[in-house]
Order: C-alpha cells, then sequence, then structure tokens
C-alpha cells in the first residue's frame, strides 16, 4: 500500500495495583522511563508524545491530559491525548501509528495511564454517569448490570454454561502467576469462580477484574529508525478500530459486531485472510471472563459460540495451539483501563521478541494481535503485530 | 504517497449564548449535515471521524460514547481527541498522511450552557495537590498572568480594551457571532473588576454551537470541490501544566506550535507570508500575547500594531476578523473549529460583509485555557 512501516521498538509497565502511592503523573513517569531505557533512548530523541487514559472521573481531574503531560515526558513538545472508552489502551498504539507512519514523527512515545483509585468510595461510581442523562440514568443502572444482561445473552444464545465461562478466569488468574507486573495472580478453580459472591446474576466477584492503578508506554519508530534502534522490531502491520450506536439497546447483545468490523478492517490492512490460521496469539480484552470468549468470537478467532469449547479443551491455554491472554489479562494482570489495553499490547511485543520469560508460548509466534473494546459495549479497537 | 491534505466541506449551526430548544446531539447533526452536504458526500463514503470533546464538559464519564449517531459514523472508525479541535483536525491530517483514509470529518461543540458551575468545573483542571486546595478560579489565574505581561511589555490596560472593541465591533457584522457590539474602551475599562486587571469585558462570554468539517486527501479533494481549502501547516505543543514553573510573561506554547506550522508551512517570515489570522482571545491580553508567540510583530510591540490599526479589519493583517472568542463566544474545546469556519469562508470569499479582499494565506490559533499551557496552531490556504 506504500504506507511506512512502523515498529514498536521499546516498552515499559508498573506494577498493577490496587492503590498506588504515587500520583498518576509518577506512574506515566515511571513507564515512559522504563519504555526508553529499554531501547536506550532519552527523551530528547522523542518527537512527539500520546496519551492513552479513560475517564477523567477516575482522577477527578478536569482535562486529564493535561494534568498527565509532564509525567508523560510530553513538556515541550507536540503531545495529545485520545479517549475510545475502555478501548484506549489499544487505540494508543493506533494513535501513535497516526504520527510515525504519516510522516510527522520518526519516533513518538505513547503512554497510557489510569489511576482508579481516586475515585471513592469505589471505582464503579465513575461508571453511574456513562449512561443516557433522560432514558438510562433514571433507571440508576450500574456497569455490572449491564454486562450481567450482555453475559445472559451470550450464554442464553449459545447454550453456555457459567462454569463455561469461570474456565476463562481460571486460566487467566493462572497465566498471570509468571507476570512481574500482575495484581491477582491466583491458583483458582471452576468451583471457586462459581462460589464467588453473586453481584448482579450471572456475574460473580471472580468473573471480574478488579480496580487497579498502573502505567504503560511503548516507542514508536520509523522503518529507517527502527532498524537503528534494535535488531528485533516489531511491526504494526495492521490497525482497526469501529464505533456502534450509543443506542446499546437496540443490538443484539450476543455478538459484538463492532469487534468484527473493527478486525476486518485491521485484516485487510495486514493482508490476512484467515485470522484463526494465521494470527498466533492474541490478547482480547478479558475486563469481564466471558469477554474474553466473546471477543475472540468478535475477532473471527473461531466460529460464534465455539470459544467456550476451545477454552475447555484447553486451545487457548498458554501451551495451546493459540494461547489467548497468555499475559494472564485483565482477569489475572489487573485493570488500570488504558493501561491493560497497552500491556497486551507489550505482552504480543515480548511474546514475538521471545522476550516474554516463563511467559513465552512455545512454537516461535509470529504474528499477534491485541484488542480492547469500550464505551458503552460498542467500541472495539484491534491492533496486528508480526516480527 | 498523500501529499496534501484538503478541507473539503465545513458545516456550523452558528453560535448562541443558549441552545434550550436542541440538545448537543441535535447541534452536532446539523452541522454534520450541512458539511456533508456541503462536501457533496454522503457519510457511510467517509473514511473515519473525530470528535474533540472533554466527559467534564459533556457531563458524561465516557462522553466517546454518544459520538457516532449523529454525525453517521455507526461501525466506522471514530474516535474521540480530548483536546481542542486543532488537535482532532491535526489527527485527521495525519490520518489522511498514513494513506489509509480518503476522508476524514472533524467535528467539535460547546453546549456550555448546559453546565451550571463553569468555574467550579474548571477548577477540577488545577493540580488536585498543589493548587485546587488554594481554590483560585482559572479568571484569577488569568488576572495574574495578564499582570506580568502588561509589566514585561510596558501594555496597558486601555490597549487590551482597544482589543475588546475592535473584535466585538467585528462581531456585528458576522452572522454566526452572539456577542458583537459598538463599545468604547470607557466601557471595558468601566465594566466590573473580575480579577484586576481583569474585567469583565476583557473575559469572553461563552457560547454555544457545532462545527464539522471533511479533510480529504489531494486527489479526492480536487474530485469533489472547485476551492479546496489547503492545510499548510500544523503545531500543536504543551508547555508545564505546573503554574508554579512557567514563564508567566511568554506563551511558549503558542511559539512552539507556530514554529512547527510554520517549518511545516515553509514560511520564514510570518507577517509578509500570513494574509489574517484568527488569534485566541478568551482573555483580551491574551491576542496581543499571542500575536508575540506567533511572531506576527516583534515581542512587546502587539500593543503598538494594534494602536496602529493594522489589526483592524482593513488593516494589513487583520486579527479576529470574526469575533474572535470575545465577540463570537468562548467555544472551549470547539474554539479552534469557529477559527477554521473562519478561515475557510475567507479563502473561499464566502465571508459576505465582513470578506478581507485577495486573501490566500489564513493562521488559526488556539489555547485550552487556564491552567493548561497547551495550544495548536493551523495554516491554511487556497492555493
Amino acid at each position: 500500500m506504500g504506507m511506512r512501516k512502523v515498529a514498536i521498538v521499546g516498552a515499559g509497565i508498573t506494577k498493577f495495583v490496587r492503590r498506588a502511592q504515587e500520583t498518576g503523573k509518577e506512574l506515566s513517569w515511571q513507564a515512559s522511563k522504563m519504555a526508553l531505557d529499554s531501547c536506550e533512548l532519552t527523551l530528547d530523541d522523542v518527537d512527539m508524545v500520546t496519551m492513552g487514559t479513560a475517564p477523567d472521573a477516575f482522577d477527578g481531574v478536569h482535562m486529564k491530559g493535561e494534568y498527565l503531560a509532564d509525567g508523560a515526558g510530553g513538556i515541550g513538545k507536540p503531545y495529545m491525548r485520545h479517549f475510545v472508552g475502555g478501548g484506549t489502551g489499544v487505540f494508543s498504539p493506533i494513535h501513535g501509528w497516526f504520527h510515525v507512519a504519516s510522516g510527522m514523527a520518526d519516533i513518538c512515545l505513547v503512554v497510557a495511564e489510569e489511576k482508579m483509585s481516586s475515585c471513592h468510595p469505589h471505582p464503579q461510581g465513575a461508571f453511574l454517569t456513562i449512561f443516557d442523562h433522560t432514558t438510562e440514568q433514571p433507571l440508576m443502572p450500574t456497569l455490572i448490570w449491564i454486562f450481567a444482561l450482555e453475559m445472559n445473552r451470550y450464554m442464553e444464545t449459545y447454550g453456555i454454561s457459567k462454569a463455561d465461562i469461570a474456565r476463562v478466569s481460571v486460566k487467566n488468574k493462572h497465566n498471570a502467576m509468571d507476570h512481574p507486573a500482575a495484581q491477582i495472580p491466583q491458583e483458582i478453580t471452576v468451583e471457586d469462580v462459581l462460589n464467588s459472591e453473586t453481584l448482579c446474576w450471572p456475574v460473580n466477584r471472580l468473573d471480574i477484574s478488579p480496580a487497579s492503578d498502573g502505567a504503560a508506554a511503548i516507542v514508536l519508530a520509523s522503518e529507517r529508525v527502527a532498524r537503528r534502534i534494535t535488531d528485533k522490531p516489531v511491526w504494526i502491520d495492521g490497525i482497526g478500530f469501529s464505533i456502534d450506536t450509543a443506542y446499546w439497546a437496540t443490538r443484539d447483545l450476543a455478538y459484538p459486531r463492532y469487534v468484527e468490523t473493527a478486525a476486518r478492517m485491521a485484516y485487510d490492512m495486514a493482508g490476512i485472510k484467515e485470522p484463526h490460521k494465521e494470527i498466533h496469539i492474541a490478547e482480547p480484552y478479558d475486563p469481564f471472563d466471558y469477554k474474553e470468549l466473546h471477543h475472540m468470537e468478535g475477532l473471527q478467532l473461531c466460529k460464534r459460540g465455539e470459544a467456550a469449547r476451545l477454552t475447555a479443551d484447553g486451545v487457548t491455554a498458554r501451551d495451546g495451539n493459540m494461547p489467548i491472554c497468555p499475559s494472564g489479562g485483565a482477569l489475572g494482570v489487573g485493570n488500570p483501563i488504558a493501561a491493560t489495553g497497552l500491556m497486551k499490547i507489550i505482552e504480543i511485543f515480548l511474546q514475538l521478541r521471545g522476550e516474554a520469560g516463563k511467559r513465552q508460548v512455545p512454537g516461535d509466534p509470529r504474528c499477534g494481535l491485541a484488542q480492547a473494546w469500550g464505551d458503552l459495549m460498542q467500541m472495539g479497537t484491534v491492533v496486528v503485530m508480526r516480527k | 504517497m498523500v501529499k496534501r491534505v484538503a478541507i473539503v466541506g465545513i458545516g456550523t449551526t452558528g453560535f448562541r449564548p443558549v441552545t434550550p430548544d436542541v440538545s448537543y446531539r441535535e447541534l452536532i447533526f446539523e452541522a454534520a449535515r450541512k458539511a456533508y452536504t456541503d462536501a457533496g458526500i454522503e457519510p457511510s463514503e467517509i473514511d473515519g471521524f473525530i470528535t474533540t470533546a472533554e466527559d467534564f464538559m459533556e457531563g458524561y464519564s465516557i462522553a466517546d460514547e454518544y459520538c457516532p449517531d449523529q454525525i453517521g459514523s455507526v461501525l466506522k472508525p471514530t474516535q474521540t481527541i480530548p483536546g481542542d479541535f486543532l488537535q482532532g483536525l491535526a489527527t485527521g491530517y495525519m490520518m489522511i498522511m498514513t494513506g489509509a483514509f480518503k476522508t476524514v470529518a472533524v467535528e467539535a461543540h460547546s453546549k456550555v450552557s448546559n453546565v451550571k458551575n463553569v468555574g467550579e468545573l474548571m477548577g477540577f483542571a488545577q493540580d488536585p495537590v498543589y493548587n485546587r486546595p488554594l481554590r483560585e478560579t482559572p479568571h484569577a489565574i488569568a488576572g495574574l498572568e495578564m499582570t506580568r505581561y502588561l509589566f514585561e511589555t510596558q501594555t496597558t490596560p486601555e490597549h487590551c480594551a482597544s482589543v475588546v472593541v475592535k473584535n466585538k465591533w467585528n462581531a456585528l457584522r458576522n452572522p454566526y457571532a452572539a456577542f458583537g457590539a459598538d463599545i468604547t474602551e470607557i466601557d471595558v475599562l468601566s465594566s466590573e473588576p473580575v480579577a484586576l486587571p481583569l474585567q469583565r469585558l476583557d473575559i469572553a462570554p461563552h457560547a454555544d454551537g457545532a462545527v464539522v468539517v471533511v479533510l480529504a486527501a489531494e486527489e479526492t479533494a480536487h474530485a469533489l470541490c472547485d476551492i479546496p481549502i489547503w492545510i499548510e501547516g500544523l503545531g500543536w505543543c504543551t508547555d508545564t501544566p505546573t503554574l508554579e514553573m512557567r514563564d508567566w510573561g511568554q506563551a511558549g506554547y503558542a511559539r512552539l506550535s507556530a514554529e512547527m506550522a510554520y517549518r511545516m508551512a515553509g514560511i520564514a517570515n510570518p507577517p509578509g507570508m500570513i494574509d489574517f489570522a484568527e488569534i485566541c482571545d478568551e482573555y483580551s491580553y491574551k491576542e496581543l500575547q499571542h500575536m508575540e508567540a506567533l511572531k506576527l510583530c516583534k515581542p512587546g510591540e502587539a500593543a503598538a500594531m494594534l494602536e496602529s490599526g493594522a489589526t483592524s479589519y482593513q488593516g494589513e493583517l487583520p486579527v479576529n476578523i470574526s469575533g474572535g472568542a470575545l465577540g463570537v463566544g468562548h467555544l472551549f474545546e470547539a474554539s479552534g473549529a469557529h477559527k477554521i469556519l473562519e478561515l475557510v469562508e475567507q479563502l473561499r470569499g464566502e465571508a459576505g460583509a465582513r470578506q478581507i479582499p485577495d486573501v490566500n494565506i489564513g493562521l488559526a490559533q488556539v489555547w485550552r485555557g487556564v491552567p493548561t499551557a497547551t495550544g495548536a496552531v493551523a495554516i491554511l490556504s487556497n492555493m
């Protein structure tokens, strides 16, 4: 297509924790510094900076992107924030890709930060005002309430049980045991998930990722510059994003068509015809365990309603044929919204470079994918990466 | 490779102090419909969409959710840039320059009349640890900055009052403007003191409204319209968000973003090349401070240039011929959008009573307001 090639050349990530002592600025600084150090660059080498961070309501800071600018390394530089709800983290490299692929920048620092714990008494409160002020807020819905609707619809449509879905939580929390940034790595069983507190049926406590604080950062570079910086660049070969209608009650919640349109856009760009064969490893967004299955289907990694069986058969385990969320995902590593998406990008980056340590999947993966999802169950963001 | 990007369509609702008859979604829908008609394109034919919005101003924790329906971007690549419209425009420009998108629509709106307590809300933009406990209002911080600027440049409150008189008078000939008036410097100087030397009429009043712009790659632009308005230069920059560490007299963010835009547009001598400019005048002194940062005059000489009449509608370099924020109304995230609207109308020769004859290159500049030190610049041309 004659587009400028863009590579990821460095990455950094803070530990994901429930209540960080650091401010959002400091978390951003830690991740940015780590990313630059990993590829032996300094801020002087960086042309532009982009920041991904989700609702201002978490931090209670209006124009949060402006507030985080110095921590992220944006001072005195072209610095811009992007925001697509929960899909922000995987959109971050897409926004960075615009900067580099357009020729505006040769090196772009991409930072994602979330500090949810500032929101009292619980960050869920920030989600009370995501609903339509006229038609929905008077019903006082919560975030878990609408995911319970979606999970129930998904189970009902394909005849999937709660135990089928709980296996995702068991797998991801197990995978997270090997992730140094992980917040809640655990060895649990399906029974533990089913016996955990019911929050809003069919959603139990262990079906959900935790509230977290954390930050992540990557360095993007144009082809010429990337080859000077590293012997192992990981290329961004496809990007896709798509938003569905805000009137979510008019949609069939059983299938995420916005993920499908985003994925097809990314696959077209990357020249991928048969995703289930060509994608070796994937990090779909898993803030709830059923979402991993839902997203695998939207990403065309399996047929509709089939993802639960693949999980039960061990195909999606770290040593399976198609490892899904080998990092431990949002369920295991934690879910500081925007930083989670970038953590998934970083996992694919490390896996493709063969640098994932104890988490390394077997079989020398060459093509991977990360995906996030957000807003009112309506936004899909997808990035396809190759080594 | 894409070489140039043009604005091929633009639509607006105009700007009003209050809009109780329509929701923000209806405002956006009207602007979008007009922009797509202007460009002769259906939203289904547009490759990507950008909205610019900040959550707290919208009253939603995730304002991005409510963008797709009224701009026609359902199941299309769509994103929110929480920043000024000019930053959204820059993202749209970059999207097209990648080669992956041929057309992109960029939206911005203000429905500030829905916000009950704007001053308090803007207070939430201050550092929660160091500044917010002091309960400084944005105007108080701007008043301090104005004092410093006046001191460093020997500019007087009377000069600033002349900016207000000029811009409100310009706005009388702009049908989109909400706050046009024929007033005198005495009116400004005798208005209520807010945070001295800032007085009530030095501060841009708020307005509602929406603007949508359609961008296209060069070949597509030629196919879609007769007078594509080319994006020649773009710059955006953030200086420190820490109030205690910044230079209060000079607008460093505006200088850096202008330098980036001039470099891109190949402009070595800004006052000689730029025919007219739309400059952020959210506070009267900001127009003068920004003119200096943009190198449209030498440091400290903006007031003299204003006094000479060079920036009036008949001058060599008309500044804020639209009426600026003082005359049109302050539009928050949509500030850059009304400036681009003015540039496009002037460069197309469609500005009616306020048309400047023989213009080819226009400059738009914005600042994101207290407490930020973030700004952006765009340079457009019709050649």
